[in-house]
């Protein structure tokens, strides 16, 4: 048999998945279990010792959040992943496996508000310095590299505003530096793009968005693209000294390609704790499976839309880049050929108060904080998810007091743009 | 042969194919990855021999060290050598001269010596440079998977039951869709470098 290349539709069905070998159930069953028994003493000490692959405690993984973790890996191109209980924790573990306490690592300005409020207050008290730099800008990210860089982080499609970042450019930057770049790609899905064949190093998602996809399950999950030298210059003591956690193991030296993914699972994870529990992994499990369909589907309604409020008299302006004459629409066309995502922000002439009186009005968009659901959403993000920045910063994420973010469902994009059409006229 | 980028057929072949693997290079030290490989092989049911002048004596897992391959006095189809890339030369020197030869020259993940390739595919032997055969063989069983790792495999047939020391089945469908592309492009990267 030849290696055929199978198409993302089917590894969105398909990777990681494979009947149940004592029922045949075809399903990926939720093994909602704790824990998993052992064959005998010996073979408790090599899971144990990290000498053979298998299950031990839920907290550590599970065979439902296996197949979750190897179709995510497999639809981003990596060689492995590990799915935990939000996008937050996929980030706390990441990071921890790369941060030493004084160490730094720069951010792109335009994040998810959480993100920010994550770097800028809960990772100060770990010690771990954040410095921010223009996504608009790569020299930004190159002019504020320190010896203590240790990794530099951006999202492909920007929360709020929907701006694309040119990932290649920045990719360059982490190159030239040595340490790895972290793309957030929960805004785009691999459907949309691929972080990694443009030069990501570590990929992560909040699996709570586009894709579970139906508003229902909290999880985040990290790829790791196994192209990061990591015994390089001894810079990440987690991945290459001994680990005394592990008799004095080195991860990078025994797992090869995907050690990043397992440092994660064996010292993040393990020791952290923010597993996924079984049950979200098959929701969002199931989610991925019509990944492909939504993401044509939310594309689509998501240029109806902006393409609607982009002729209405009472829109200020729409931050689309899928819309030619969007900023980003070049490098749209570059990254997201098959669409430039589901979210983004638009202004209204009347600002902040036109802003609040649109979201009281609609009757089908739901006024609520989250994004990536099958449902339209909608929010004002100046007085919720990005509160608490100051007006500068507010501004300069992407989410001055007159923006108004839009996430566009898969419903009927006619009966979203009525509502909206009755709610502006209102 | 390519060897930046193998088939799984190849891989597979190799895997299903050999039965006796001399390691040399074994460490009796169970922390080391020598050691993980050569439990995990010996539990799949491949015939280990360790190779370490150092150790001889000794025994892992039962298996007496012997202090080259000369010193086997039998049969082996696979060498699959841990030593740095520097090292590999004089091993495949040794293995040439072996009778029978063996089958496979494998050399382990992070080992590469492309003039000592050459010399054993030109006796015949085949070759595979900078992998480690216990995660492949983990990999094409998909039994890896259980650590969320990306088997560049398909299979709708139903899973054989885990047991102890089984050998699992290596035939299941290979996909490139999945595939670590970046990964290859590091490793080669790197080599560049070197
Ligand atoms: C781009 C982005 N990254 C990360 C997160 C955090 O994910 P979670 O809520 O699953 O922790 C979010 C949530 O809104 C997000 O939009």
């Amino acid at each position: 048999m030849t290696d055929r290349l199978p198409g993302f539709s089917t590894l969105a069905v398909h990777a990681g998945a494979q009947p149940d070998p004592t029922t045949g159930a075809r399903a990926t069953p939720i093994y909602q279990t704790t824990s998993f028994v052992f064959n005998d003493a010996d073979h408790a000490a090599s899971l144990f010792g990290l000498q053979a692959f298998g299950n031990i405690y839920t907290r550590i993984g599970n065979p439902t959040q296996a197949v979750l973790e190897e179709r995510v890996a497999a639809l981003e191109g990596g060689t492995a992943a590990l799915a935990v209980a939000s996008g937050h924790a996929a980030q706390v573990v990441v990071l921890q496996q790369l941060m030493m306490p004084g160490d730094e690592f720069i951010a792109a300005r335009k994040l998810y508000g959480g993100s920010i409020n994550q770097f800028s207050h809960a990772f100060k008290s770990f010690g771990w310095n954040v410095v921010w730099a223009d996504p608009d800008d790569a020299g930004s990210f190159e002019r504020a590299v320190t010896p203590r860089t240790k990794a530099i982080f951006i999202e492909s499609i920007a929360n709020p505003a929907g701006s694309i970042t040119d990932i290649e450019a920045i990719a360059a930057v982490a190159r030239k530096a040595g340490v790895p770049l972290i793309v957030d790609n929960t805004l785009a899905t691999p459907y949309l793009i691929r972080p990694i064949d443009h030069g990501a190093d570590i990929v992560v998602h909040s699996l709570t968005k586009f894709l579970g996809g139906h508003g229902n399950s909290l999880g985040g999950v990290i790829v790791d693209a196994g192209t990061f030298d990591w015994s390089k210059d001894s810079k990440y003591p987690m991945l290459c000294e001994p680990r005394p956690e592990y008799h004095g193991i080195r991860i990078q030296e025994t797992f090869g390609n995907f050690a990043f993914a397992i440092a994660c699972r064996v010292l993040g994870l393990r020791d952290l704790g923010p597993a996924i529990s079984p049950f979200n992994a098959f929701m969002i499990l199931t989610g991925i499976e019509t990944l492909p369909l939504r993401m044509a589907k939310h594309c689509e309604n998501a240029k109806a839309v902006a393409e609607y409020l982009a002729g209405h008299p009472a829109v200020a302006a729409v931050n689309y880049s899928g819309l030619a004459s969007n900023p980003y629409n070049n490098l749209a066309r570059k990254y997201a050929p098959k669409g430039a995502g589901a979210v983004f922000t638009f202004s209204l002439k009347g600002g902040y108060e036109a802003g609040v009186n649109l979201v009281s009005n609609l009757k089908l968009f739901s006024h609520l904080a989250n994004v990536g659901d099958t449902r339209s959403l909608v929010i004002h993000p100046a007085s919720t998810t990005h509160s608490q920045l100051d007006d500068a910063a507010k501004i300069k994420s992407g989410a001055a007091p007159d923006v108004v973010r839009l996430s566009i469902g898969i419903e009927d994009k006619e009966d979203l743009i009525a509502d909206l059409e009755q709610a502006l006229g209102a | 042969m390519n060897h930046d980028n193998y088939d799984d057929d190849y891989i597979r072949g190799i895997l299903n194919g050999v039965k006796s693997i001399a390691m040399v290079g074994a460490s009796p030290v169970n922390v080391r990855p020598s050691y993980f490989a050569f439990k995990y092989l010996a539990q799949r049911g491949y015939d280990m021999i360790p190779v370490n002048p150092g150790h001889v004596g000794k025994n892992l897992l039962g298996r007496p060290f012997v202090a080259s391959l000369g010193d086997v006095g039998r049969p082996v189809d696979m060498i699959d050598i841990f030593r740095n890339s520097s090292h590999i030369m004089p091993v495949v020197e040794e293995a040439l001269q072996l009778d029978p030869l063996p089958k496979v020259i494998w050399m382990q993940l992070g080992a590469r010596d492309d003039a000592a390739a050459a010399k054993a595919e030109a006796a015949g032997l085949k070759v595979v440079m900078n992998r480690c055969p216990k995660i492949e063989y983990g990999r094409l069983s998909s039994e890896i998977s259980w650590m969320g790792v990306n088997s560049r495999t398909l299979s709708s047939k139903r899973a054989p039951m885990p047991t102890q020391g089984m050998r699992l089945s290596l035939d299941r469908t290979s996909v490139g869709g999945g595939e670590t592309a970046a990964s290859d492009r590091a490793a080669k990267n790197k080599n560049d470098l070197a």
